[in-house]
């Protein structure tokens, strides 16, 4: 494996995030957190090599848990994200709007 | 042929994941944000499953089956409970990668030691370290939150404590090195399940000596642990959508956490190892010779009416009273008298980064009219009445005058600078630090004792009823 290239892309990437984060508006840090926390459960991706390969029972096994986790981390992380931000309304729009 | 399509997938979802992040600039975009995450997620998800590779299906949707089943109750939670969501969501992203940190090696060390080089090893390494970490630190911090019962409120200090938590450090590290140089090594994986023990363990360490007041810091440093675990994982298996999307969530917590900790005017070390509030006992003397001045709702109700500028400052009591419905009312009451209505956040107020934003915004009050603390000061000379509603470090006057005082250097919102101030406050106790809040003695300042929503509730009842 190539480990250049990997590092090059982790200190871009964090140079990307460093800048698109630090724009973010405050009012949505609670949100933002909520909505890295589902991106970062891309560790799905490790997880399902794991589990779907064809490897021991006990490597599937803990494969599955991580799954398991990754999916929670994801559903549960989008869904909150998107149900936080539907509550932030401007003058105009308020009542308009349904409260849930 | 598969390769390019799954590499190409991968580098679309990690464009998208930028574009997120990047749409969350303002409320106004963020949802967009949300589609564009979810999109991402579910391409990468896609090509990896189509990988020739993957061939036990059945558990695989098993698996996705009941994190859907666990993902939708969690985040139907109440808002003033997002704190410890978010915590537990830090300790299951954790667990994720240290599982498939685990599974990794021994599947390796079986089937091709050859492939673990030391580069490799090194990512393992710090993928379960970070992992299992995260796990128990998000596990405790979330029990903190919740106010598990086993799980201490307060810091937990005891002698030595840094030394014990470095020596640990240092062997941990020894043992790591080790393994990494001899990863296929008889004792190699009898070693390895050592190194998880001491994560674990290290993880519990951390956060006991850490407060609840410090929790929106820890919470910021453990949403970057486990980016940097998903970064690690991405070196371990050689994926670069794992490195980019690991990156972001890092820097993101990174610079959550630098935020909190400039808010409290205190660095990361301290914020870590420093147990906060165990700092130095109140001062007793002189205490006793200050007297609260307790106001009636219906003079408060009065002042306010009269009032043509009103800011709010609302803090962890407002959540803990879960005030937030009542606090609207108020301020629909206060805005039909024609009377600007601003709401003053402390970056630090509550016990995540923004959590003030998201329960007023629940309770239906316009973001426009949230106002950072940089923002509020300089108006504050010009608000008639200050309403501090379960506030107190973040409106303590100590932080700029008292040198001794634990706070001090901390910004905060200059309450004290507005014609009167009225704090509403559930007993005569000192806050969560344990420090005495000069506010309260203020000659412009008068008390509403009471519980936040009951007190607010009164208030909103004498306006209304003054309406005809």
């Amino acid at each position: 494996m190539d480990f250049w290239p990997t590092l090059y892309v982790f200190v871009l990437a964090s140079f990307i995030g460093l800048g698109v984060i630090r724009r973010v508006s405050r009012l949505l840090h609670t949100p933002l957190m909520s909505l890295t926390n589902a991106i970062s459960a891309i560790a799905v991706v490790g997880a399902i090599l794991v589990t779907g390969g064809d490897y021991p029972l006990r490597i599937r096994i803990l494969g599955a848990i991580a799954l398991f986790a990754s999916m929670t981390n994801i559903v549960s992380g989008f869904l909150i994200t998107d149900r936080m931000l539907k509550m932030f309304k401007t003058d105009q729009k308020r009542g308009e709007g349904s409260r849930s | 042929m598969m390769y390019g399509i799954s590499q190409f997938g991968y580098l679309v979802a990690s464009a998208l994941f930028i574009f997120a992040l990047h749409w969350m600039n303002t409320p106004a975009t963020a949802r967009k944000g949300v589609y564009a995450g979810v999109a991402a997620t579910a391409i990468a998800i896609g090509v990896t499953w189509a990988e020739p590779s993957v061939v036990h299906h059945v558990w695989i949707v098993l698996a996705i089956a009941a994190g859907f089943a666990v993902g939708v109750p969690l985040s139907r939670v109440p808002l003033t409970a997002v704190p410890q969501r978010t915590a537990l969501s830090h300790a299951f992203g954790g667990a994720a990668a240290g599982l498939v940190g685990t599974a990794e090696y021994y599947l390796q060390l079986s089937e091709a030691p050859a492939h673990l080089t030391a580069f490799r090893m090194v990512a393992l390494i710090a993928e379960i370290i970070l992992g299992y970490l995260t796990l128990t630190g998000s596990l405790m911090a979330a029990g903190k939150l919740q106010e598990v019962k086993w799980v201490p409120q307060r810091p937990v200090t005891y002698p030595m404590q840094n030394v014990i938590n470095l020596l640990l450090f240092g062997v941990t590290l020894a043992l790591a090195t080790a393994v990494t140089m001899h990863p296929t090594a008889a004792w190699a994986p009898l070693t390895f399940p050592i190194i998880i023990a001491m994560a674990l363990l290290f993880g519990v360490l951390l956060i006991i000596p850490i407060g609840g007041a410090d929790m929106p810091t820890v919470i910021a440093i453990l949403n970057s642990y486990a980016g940097l675990s998903a970064v690690a994982m991405g070196f371990a298996i050689d994926n670069k959508l794992l490195i980019t999307a690991g990156a972001l969530d890092g820097s993101s917590g990174l610079i959550l956490a630098i935020i909190m900790c400039k808010a409290m005017n205190r660095s990361f070390t301290n914020v870590l190892f420093g147990a906060f509030g165990q700092v130095k006992p109140v001062k007793a003397d002189g205490a006793e010779a200050k007297i609260y001045k307790s106001e009636t709702v219906e003079g408060a109700a009065q002042v306010l009416e009269q009032a043509s500028f009103v800011v709010i400052i609302p803090g962890y009591g407002m959540a803990v009273a879960q005030a937030q419905h009542k606090v609207r009312e108020l301020y629909d009451q206060l805005k039909k008298r024609g009377i600007t209505v601003k709401f003053a956040i402390h970056p630090v107020a509550g016990r995540m980064p923004g959590h003030m934003n998201v329960l007023l915004a629940e309770a239906d009050i316009p973001y426009t009219d949230l106002v950072e603390m940089d923002e509020i000061n300089p108006d504050m000379p010009q608000v008639d009445v200050a309403l501090v509603v379960g506030a107190n470090d973040v409106v303590n006057p100590a932080a700029r005058t008292d040198k001794s005082s634990p706070i001090y250097g901390m910004p905060i919102i200059e309450a004290d600078k507005a014609r009167s101030v009225f704090a509403i406050k559930r007993s005569k106790n000192p806050g969560f630090a344990g420090i005495d809040n000069e506010l309260y003695f203020s000659d412009r300042t008068w008390m509403l004792f009471g519980d936040a929503k009951n007190v607010i509730g009164e208030l909103v009842k004498q306006l209304a009823g003054g309406m005809h």
